[in-house]
């Protein structure tokens, strides 16, 4: 990983931009919802410029329209969920707000509930499955050992993580046809940071040395010592 | 005083948070919670307890959960996976582990969880307090389903793990991988690749959006290192990596290493662990 000079972000002149594994899922579970039930599917990013080609991607996987919150600075968490509580506040009524876990890159582990305490919504995370039916949503949450399983009124707001769903591939005429979604953007301005990212820096000793027990199939008898030293074999 | 939220007293992330909560200098006490997993009173009986002192939680899922909804009772900043604290300046992970973020927080009173691994555990024998929230009506876990695991050690529990990656080819090249698991009483765990090219169930997979392990060994088959699969297994105590590609990220990250066709070795290293038993 290269970090920018000044430390602020990642290096991305020779990277690509890509939606979060868990947020994609989102999308997913929100377009196979509304096709199985009717309704609406709307994609909302806080992002840079850049951001609206991921809107556009959603779209393709079915998202209706979009938002973009047009930030070219990274915003905290609380900053972030007071920008999409007042996005969200203009949307009323909808009947789930869906969010990734927690974001790739940032992991604050927090903004789907956040804004669910400023809406009064009930809020469950992690879900590996949902069902949406009478009013009434059924969430199972990852936990060690198995699933915990709540029951919700709707509206309500959910945090899913990857594995809810096997994302599709957009098809190319669904790509074409994201084209002219409508998509809305509003600039969001910056407030005062409450946790400031002052820099960003590569963990050190993060590489290690291996020791070469060999190559090819001759290096079986020496990994199986390493196994009975590391008393699992 | 910091106050720790902990799963269980012997919770080892948990124990991880006590270091953290020790290393803030002031006076430590420890809670855990009563009753039905509900986190909005959870974090209600926590934020009672604390009075105005810090508080700070394991970086589990649980963790992280109930620590967001303190903070968003308590309308204050809430930094997670911090790996140190230094006054009002601390470091956190990112990108599962894989960046660090130094970051100022403004905020009189510190809402933290520990990364995991990033602290030694405190050594047990503290009074741990046990909270009983109020629940209303909050929401609460009503039910709870396990997956039929057959009898097989699961991939968060197994002491080995072998794990695939690009380099397996297919679906049925997992089988020399289930082989040799099987002798080892080991989790077959994968990447983010194979659970996306449809060749495992997305439970099998390892990685900063899978499943988290910290085996005493993991086996790396085939596994190239994304920082995404690296952010899953990094616990591990002792990494081996089989690659047929001498400049694979994931021998930067390895213990041990054999370079070659991950198809000739699983099966040789197989053949004489089977030997080796009689």
């Amino acid at each position: 990983m290269v970090l920018t000079p000044d430390a602020q972000a990642l290096e991305t002149k020779h990277l690509g931009f890509t939606i979060s594994p868990h947020e994609e899922c989102g999308v997913e579970e929100a377009v196979r919802i509304v096709e199985a039930q009717g309704g609406e599917v709307v994609v909302l990013t806080l992002g840079p410029e850049e951001a609206a080609e991921q809107i556009r991607d959603c779209m393709a996987i079915g998202a209706d329209r979009g938002i973009h919150l047009v930030s070219s600075e990274e915003l905290d968490a609380q900053a972030t969920a007071s920008a999409i509580v007042d996005a969200v506040r203009e949307e009323e009524p909808f009947d789930l707000l869906i969010f990734g876990n927690e974001s790739a890159d940032a992991g604050n582990y927090q903004v789907g509930i956040r804004v669910a305490y400023a809406l009064g919504l009930p809020v469950v995370t992690g879900l590996k499955a949902l069902s949406v039916d009478g009013g009434r949503a059924r969430c199972e949450q990852e936990v060690p050992g198995g699933r915990d399983v709540y029951d919700v009124p709707l509206p309500a707001v959910v945090t899913v993580k990857e594995g809810i769903n096997l994302p599709r591939y957009p098809s190319v005429p669904a790509k074409l046809r994201a084209k002219s979604k409508p998509l809305a953007s509003k600039v969001v301005g910056r407030a005062a940071p409450r946790l400031e990212k002052l820099r960003l820096a590569v963990p050190e000793g993060a590489r290690k040395q291996a020791q070469i027990l060999g190559e090819g199939p001759a290096a079986a008898p020496r990994v199986v010592e390493v196994m009975r030293e590391l008393g699992v074999a | 005083m910091t106050l720790v939220f902990m799963e269980a007293p012997d919770d080892e992330l948990s124990r991880q948070a006590l270091t953290l909560a020790e290393s803030l200098g002031a006076e430590v006490r420890a809670v855990s919670v009563d009753g039905p997993y509900a986190p909005s009173a959870w974090a209600a009986a926590i934020v009672d307890a604390a009075g105005d002192a810090d508080i700070v939680g394991p970086g589990s899922d649980r963790g992280n959960e109930v620590l967001a909804h303190v903070a968003a009772q308590l309308d204050l900043p809430f930094a997670a996976n911090v790996t140190e604290v230094r006054g009002d300046e601390l470091t956190r992970i990112r990108w599962g582990g894989t960046l660090l973020e130094e970051a100022r927080l403004h905020s009189p009173r510190k809402l933290l969880t520990a990364a995991p691994f990033a602290f030694a555990p405190s050594d047990g024998g503290r009074e741990v307090a046990t909270l009983s929230p109020s629940f209303g009506d909050a929401v609460r876990v009503v039910d709870h389903v396990s997956p039929e695991t057959g009898g097989k050690v699961s991939l968060a529990d197994a002491k080995v793990v072998v794990s695939g990656g690009r380099g397996v080819g297919s679906a049925e090249g997992f089988a020399i991988l289930e082989e040799l698991a099987q002798l080892l009483d080991a989790a077959v765990g994968c990447s983010r690749v194979v659970t996306s090219a449809g060749w495992r169930p997305h439970t099998d997979q390892v990685g900063q959006t899978g499943t988290k392990v910290s085996p005493d060994l993991y086996i790396a088959c085939g596994i190239s290192g994304a920082t995404q699969h690296i952010a899953g297994c990094k616990g591990a105590k002792k990494l081996l990596a089989i690659n047929a590609d001498r400049e694979a990220t994931i021998f930067a990250h390895a213990d041990y290493a054999v370079i070659g066709d991950l198809h000739e070795i699983v099966p040789a290293i197989t053949a004489e662990l089977r030997k080796a038993k009689g």
